[in-house]
């Protein structure tokens, strides 16, 4: 039996911007167990909603994560509305789900660099962080933001995008997609690429289940799963069906992330050609009485909310469960049996957000 | 509402039982996630099959803060247990990978166990926890 080292990975590594350790058992090359460490930046942000009153805490729940900050503030809002039974305008819907489309393609650009950079692909992390700059203007001009929105509020938005403004969008996003195109052959495409990702971190369907998976990660190993065919905001009236694969390995994972890019693109799209007038925003009176759990799908997956109110004006409780808490029992699973060499990239294949995942 | 909620209420007795039945049903554990209700805790199990959203539903006193572990059922569940004991206080009986309270590092034990702070008390006065 060869000896067995334990090797600690994080929580600061080159290649990993978020403070996870992972105590790696190996035997030569071999991971054979992988205990993972995270509390590196708790915040307590669950626990601030005893201080902050409910419309101010919509930019707590913004600042969870600075990727997917705006479906954070969404599903907050989203939650409120539920309990407090309030008729969000339809415009306000759309845009919501414009703007969490758009987010969805930043963030996936922004993983597919940073997976690039894992691989020690230089120049094509610089091509997927060049587009996704694109969609960073996208948001600054539609939000007067790049990393916070702090367009949705309780009971709607606070911006409206107009004809001109959309037009805009229209044609930026057209532009995305045609480079998109180019950088997403390579990922695909390319022999060092596919040599990295093929057969890597395999989960298999049931494991993938089992496991609790959510996101591209439980799509790559064959599973449908997208919360967005709940219909919550527009995505009722919007024609999509999930991007899977059967796979199951970081080559699936990168695979189902491309292919939402472009969906994302269609359904801005859809939503655009069929976003009708009208208000913004509803005025909200009283305090929210009740309970109520939000499940909404964010770029690395479902993440559920649970909200409960005692007529007060701050909430009694509130809970965030992110998708890659859920992911990370399966990113354990799949490191052991992996070699050393691949744990960087296997790990960023959950596309792993601590910020969030500890609040 | 984009989705139905039901809530079956369970005891600590039935917890497990209840749990493996959703297993073996082939329901997807969504979370465990915890609340402090005056002298009681709330815990939420929630679980997703095909879209449908269901939970159940446990309360303990404050003064017996004591479940049986469900990791045994759902592998994945260890590392909300682990949150809920770090966060909570709450003891999990057979947790299948247990960090024995350094999950998370906070200044205070179970933070989320005391009560709202009074206004004008900051959260420095608790003595750290060494």
């Amino acid at each position: 039996m060869a000896t067995r080292t334990v090797i600690p990975f994080g929580p600061q590594h080159p290649v990993l911007p978020e403070p996870i350790h992972l105590d790696l058992v190996v035997e030569d090359e071999k991971v054979v167990e992988a205990i993972p460490s995270i509390g590196f930046i708790h915040r307590g942000l669950e626990k601030l909603v005893e201080k902050k009153d409910f419309p101010e805490f919509v930019y707590v729940a913004e600042r969870i994560c600075g990727i997917c900050s705006f479906i954070h503030s969404q599903s907050y809002c989203q939650g409120i509305e539920e309990i407090m039974k309030l008729p969000v305008p339809p415009r306000a819907h759309y845009l919501r789900t414009i703007w969490g489309e758009i987010s969805r393609v930043h963030s996936h650009l922004l993983w597919l660099g940073l997976m690039a950079d894992a691989m020690g692909f230089e120049s094509l992390f610089m091509h997927a962080w060049r587009v996704r700059e694109r969609v960073l203007k996208i948001i600054e001009a539609t939000t007067g933001g790049r990393v916070i929105f702090g367009v949705c509020k309780v009971g709607g938005v606070r911006r409206d995008i107009d004809a001109a403004a959309m037009r805009n969008v229209l044609a930026e996003l057209a532009e995305t997609e045609r480079e998109t195109k180019e950088i997403v052959k390579v990922f695909l495409n390319d022999g060092t690429v596919k040599h990295r990702l093929c057969g890597v971190g395999a989960l298999a369907r049931e494991d993938a289940y089992a496991l609790g998976c959510v996101g591209p990660t439980l799509r790559a190993s064959g599973w449908t799963n997208d919360t967005r065919k709940l219909g919550y905001a527009a995505f009722r009236e919007l024609s999509f069906e999930p991007v899977t694969r059967t796979e199951g390995d970081c080559y699936a994972r990168v695979a189902v992330r491309c292919d939402e890019i472009f969906q994302s693109i269609d359904l801005i799209r859809q939503a655009a050609a069929k976003i009708p007038g009208g208000e913004l925003a509803v005025k909200v009176t009283g305090n929210p009485d009740g309970e109520v759990f939000v499940r909404t799908e964010q770029p690395r997956g479902e993440v559920l909310y649970y909200l409960k109110g005692n007529g007060t004006k701050n909430l009694q409780r509130f809970r965030v469960r992110t998708p890659t808490f859920a992911n990370i029992p399966a990113l354990v699973k799949s490191l052991q049996g992996c070699s050393l060499a691949d744990v960087p990239v296997l790990v960023l294949t959950i596309d792993p957000c601590i910020s969030c995942t500890e609040r | 509402m984009t989705e139905e909620q039901p809530i079956i209420a369970v005891t600590p007795g039935t917890l497990v039982g209840e749990v493996k039945r959703h297993c073996e049903q082939g329901w997807r554990l969504v979370q465990i996630g915890a609340a402090k209700l005056g002298e009681l805790f709330e815990i939420n199990y929630s679980f997703d099959r095909d879209l449908v959203f269901q939970n159940l539903r446990v309360q303990i006193p404050e003064t017996a803060a004591r479940l049986p572990s469900i990791s045994g059922v759902y592998w994945c569940a260890f590392l909300y247990e682990n949150e809920i004991h770090d966060l909570y206080g709450i003891t999990f009986d057979g947790l299948v990978l247990d960090f024995k309270g350094t999950l998370y590092k906070t200044a205070i034990p179970a933070p989320f166990a005391v009560k709202p702070e009074t206004p004008g008390v900051s959260a420095s006065v608790v003595q750290p926890r060494v």
